[in-house]
């Protein structure tokens, strides 16, 4: 099975002091340590297990500059066989349908049976799955947490549902599925394992190659436009429990019962 | 004719003469005993290399310590008392037991030197040996069929008990013993009988044997002289070739066990032997994956341990029930090697170890405490082991989700709590600290004599800034030209090494090495005795390194420093040694003279205290790791400082601080136990001339979060 896994570099949240630039319009970028996208990680993992089960390889593919080059190297330190960037000024200030457009175009150019993105990227807005299944006119779902493959045609899929419960679905190859974190345990990849790979050349396309009109992508393209950054205001509205530990504790479980957090 | 019997050599028995029919069984025996010390070799010339022939007098040394010495034994009092008189026996009675064996074939047969008034005088030695060999084993079998003591136990996730193994091979022994003694009495009695003076070894089991055979006939103390060497010959023989399949091997193996044995207390061992670090790259993978990339020596221990599960017993995971018993880690490896290089048949590369005979969380569980290595009477080692088995794992990828966050923060940031680089040094520069003590940050043009290497732990975490604070008021008050790296240092990485990631680690040593160098200092002090191991032991080319504890007993000695009375004459206080700074660095009494130098400190010690002292948990990545288990460490370190009726437990170590303030409070102590730092201890203590604005830990920031947990 050929998997597809489109992937993004993030600023990593665990590991970064997220602030307001200056102007407002962005977040300051100066001193942010970056990673990749959490749920793509899962993704990426999800496809080095199915392959292992069922044979074929993993490619990932990310849209972005050199600096992205990482996180694909990252990936395919984990066992992803290819590592794909798509570049070109021209994908500059793409929106996520822009981006959508971008993978679409490299997606045709392979043979596809199984395209995986994160749930959503931390950056992002959980758009460019669902857009390119439309745009590939494939079966979509998201928020995987279990795939199971049927004789290499077909996948058995559980979707998290709300309240932790589970949907199983079924659906037919090639199609476009949005993992959920937790649906695996990834593997760890140290330097070690990065160096290893330092020296696989990454593809790398632009809008030439990708056979794409440059007034279909990037900022004159973008149908959203992002408007302004803001810091949420620390709400009041805690409430602080003061009486001994048995009181708090009773107190606490009360709360949690009333609340809906227990069952 | 010897006496009133025939030597057993000329004997003739239903089959054979005595020489031949011994002769046989000698050669029999050795053959086997070759043939299957062959075989348990096999594996060892498949492992990786060891270089461990060096320094040959301080091995030797170690040879008359731990060996002939015996000096781990009295540990455990009724067990080690118990083992030295069994070994003692062992020794004096091995030329006896050679000879009689050469006596088989050779009649006339003498020790050289042991004939005349010396052979009696050996003889007589030797007689009492065996006796005393004999009840112990007597004393032993009942040890453990009657009063079983629980570290023997075998937990049922680890298989069936060994009891009646270790009984089999106790009643073999004995019966060596009496055979030898039946063999000795009937002679002396039939010399007796011809009115010669023999065997004055009144109270031994020879003597016991002559005396009840002083009026049996000639020919019935000939048949028993004759049974008593048979059985001696066969059970000998059946021992020596029985012993290499399972705990009593280590008869054979210790005094090579004892003798290759790691010299260098807190080191790791490398990668690969051989490997230099600029060669790692090279090779296919690191760590151990399959039995046999574990080195020789390693395979040794396996073969060495006896299963006396002193480690277990003193292993804190163990203790509060993670799934780790270093006993099961040797005892599990050693049953693989024999099941897969079989006695016969072809040996046979098994499947990989994790998985297979160790599970992941056995492997993450060990805080690398070593207690079981202090413990050990056969100086088994397991950190390098538990390391090169992480080593493996990190290199498949097999690495718990807490953790992998906390050692891709060390890459990308430098420290497991991913915070950033420039608010390192925030502890020290906050200004209204800077105006009671100047810390300066060091780099090439702005040097000082002494670096102090703070730490991730102590730089970031609100509570350990404390400590951070204390060292550097106390560097400052004895007039100490120091400073900081600031956002220049990065995580020590100790722990990230222990961890198994080791190219991580290489990475922060190279930027911290280059760091330290820049900074000119010609020596460094810590307070966080990890990074004092990983400077002292991981790191080469950086100046002497000295954990503050230290610094501040040389300072008082120097007059330096002065301490003023406690306050608070309610406290006691009990000191608990942290792992990093004890046991592997053997630093146990300069913490003790700093408490001792404070007038009117009141202070007990822990029954666990010293090289037997209680991990509280773990430092480092172990803060990230979430273990399986039934009770903190520290809860259980908190109960012993309550049970030595102290009420301030000292530490000397964050991470000690850290893990024993959250077990106050699990233990539901808090208001009756307290934790303070050595340093903060110290700083609180000091007699200075004029009072800095505001005392000890005045200035702290109450944490509302610490980092890690």
């Amino acid at each position: 099975m050929e998997i597809l896994v489109c992937v993004r570099r993030v600023p990593d949240t665990s590991e970064n002091e997220i602030s307001l630039n200056r102007a407002g319009n962005d977040i300051e970028r100066d001193e942010l340590v970056y990673s990749i996208n959490e749920a793509d990680n899962y993704a990426v993992e999800e496809a080095l297990q199915i392959v292992a089960k069922a044979g074929g390889n993993v490619t990932v593919v990310t849209v972005g500059g050199e600096d992205d080059e990482e996180v694909l190297r990252r990936e395919m330190a984990m066992g992803a066989k290819q590592g794909v960037l798509l570049t070109d000024s021209s994908f500059d200030g793409s929106d996520g349908r822009c981006i959508a457009a971008i993978l679409k175009a490299f997606v045709q150019m392979g043979n596809y049976d199984l395209i995986l993105t994160g749930v959503q990227a931390e950056d992002g807005a959980a758009q460019v799955g669902g857009m390119l299944a439309a745009m590939l006119d494939y079966p979509f779902a998201s928020v995987v947490n279990g795939i199971e493959v049927l004789d290499d045609r077909k996948l058995v899929i559980s979707r998290e549902v709300e309240g932790g419960n589970k949907e199983i679905n079924e659906t037919d190859l090639p199609c476009v599925l949005s993992i959920q974190t937790g649906i695996n345990e990834p593997r760890y990849v140290g330097m070690r394992g990065i160096r290893a790979v330092a020296s696989v050349p990454i593809q790398t396309y632009g809008a030439e190659e990708l056979r794409l009109d440059a007034g279909h992508v990037g900022a004159a393209a973008a149908k959203v436009k992002r408007l302004d950054y803001f810091v949420a205001e620390v709400g009041g509205g805690a409430e602080m429990l003061d009486g001994d530990r048995e009181q708090n504790v009773e107190k606490l479980v009360e709360l949690l019962a009333a609340k809906g957090g227990l069952k | 004719m010897v006496g009133g019997i025939q030597s057993v050599s000329q004997l003739t028995s239903w089959l054979a003469q005595g020489r031949t029919l011994f002769f046989t069984i000698h050669i029999l025996g050795i053959t086997c005993f070759a043939y299957i010390v062959a075989r348990r070799l096999a594996p060892l010339v498949r492992a990786e290399r060891d270089p461990r022939f060096d320094r040959l007098f301080e091995r030797a040394g170690r040879v008359l310590k731990f060996w002939l010495g015996q000096w781990k034994h009295p540990r455990y009092k009724t067990a080690g008392i118990l083992h030295v008189l069994i070994f003692s026996g062992f020794i004096l009675l091995a030329l006896r037991a050679f000879t009689v064996l050469i006596v088989g074939v050779s009649p006339n047969f003498a020790m050289p030197g042991l004939s005349g008034e010396a052979g009696r005088v050996y003889e007589t030695v030797t007689d009492y040996a065996a006796t005393v060999v004999f009840l112990c084993m007597i004393f032993a079998i009942v040890r453990r069929l009657v009063f079983k003591p629980a570290r023997y136990a075998v937990p049922a996730r680890y298989g069936k008990a060994h009891t009646a193994d270790a009984v089999f091979l106790l009643v073999l022994i004995a019966i060596l013993m009496v055979a030898d003694s039946l063999f000795e009495g009937a002679k002396a009695a039939a010399y007796a009988q011809e009115g010669a003076v023999t065997l004055a070894t009144v109270g031994s089991l020879p003597w016991l044997f002559k005396t009840a055979l002083a009026s049996g006939s000639a020919a019935t103390i000939g048949r028993l002289y004759f049974a008593g060497y048979l059985l001696h010959e066969i059970t000998f023989y059946f021992l020596l070739c029985y012993r290499p399949f399972g705990i009593q091997f280590h008869v054979e193996t210790s005094l090579f066990n004892v003798y290759f044995a790691k010299l260098d207390k807190g080191t790791l061992k490398p990668v690969r032997w051989g490997v230099t670090d600029d060669h790692l790259d090279q090779l296919k993978y690191f760590g151990v994956k399959r039995f046999e990339d574990f080195t020789w020596k390693h395979m040794l221990d396996f073969y060495s341990c006896a299963d006396c599960g002193r480690c277990s017993d003193n292993c804190p995971a163990n203790a509060v029930g993670r799934p780790l018993s270093p006993r099961f880690l040797s005892i599990k490896a050693r049953d693989y090697a024999f099941r897969h290089y079989p006695m016969l048949g072809r040996s046979s590369d098994g499947q990989p170890l994790i998985g297979a005979i160790y599970s992941e969380d056995e492997i993450w569980s060990c805080t690398t405490c070593g207690a079981c290595e202090e413990e050990c009477p056969l100086l088994v080692e397991y950190i390098d082991k538990i390391v090169d088995l992480r080593r493996g794992m990190v290199e498949d990828g097999n690495v718990p989700q807490s953790l992998q966050k906390a050692l891709k923060a060390s890459e990308s940031r430098g420290n497991p709590y991913g915070k950033m680089e420039k608010k390192r040094g925030d502890w020290a520069n906050a200004r209204s600290f800077q105006q009671i003590c100047q810390v300066r940050t060091l780099d090439k043009k702005n040097g000082a004599n002494t670096l102090f290497f703070v730490d991730s732990i102590t730089s970031y975490d609100e509570r350990m800034q404390s400590i951070g604070r204390a060292t550097a008021k106390i560097l400052e008050h004895a007039g100490e030209d120091f400073g900081i790296l600031g956002g220049m240092e990065k995580d020590s990485g100790h722990e990230v090494r222990r961890f198994g990631e080791e190219t991580l680690f290489a990475a922060v040593r190279e930027h911290n090495a280059n760091a330290i160098k820049a900074s000119g200092a010609t020596r460094i002090v810590t307070a966080d005795p990890h990074a004092y191991n990983a400077l002292k032991h991981d790191y080469t080319g950086v100046p002497p390194v000295e954990h503050i504890s230290q610094f501040i007993a040389r300072e008082l000695n120097s007059g330096k420093i002065k301490f003023k009375p406690i306050e608070n004459s309610g406290k006691v206080y009990a000191y608990h040694d942290p792992c990093y700074l004890g046991r592997h660095n053997l630093v146990y009494d300069e913490p003790r003279a700093v408490l001792d130098a404070i007038p009117g400190l009141k202070r007990v010690e822990m029954k666990r205290s010293r090289d037997r002292s209680f991990c509280c948990g773990g430092g480092g990545l172990m803060m990230f790791y979430e273990p399986k288990e039934e009770q903190r460490m520290g809860v259980k370190r908190v109960q012993m400082a309550a049970e030595a009726g102290a009420n301030v437990i000292v530490t000397a170590c964050p991470f000690c601080m850290a893990n024993i303030e959250d077990a106050i409070k699990v233990a539901g102590l808090e208001g009756e136990m307290a934790a303070i730092d050595l340093a903060e201890l110290a700083d609180q203590q000091i007699v200075r001339q004029s009072p800095p604005a505001e005392p000890g830990r005045a200035i702290e920031i109450q944490p509302e979060f610490v980092v890690g947990r």
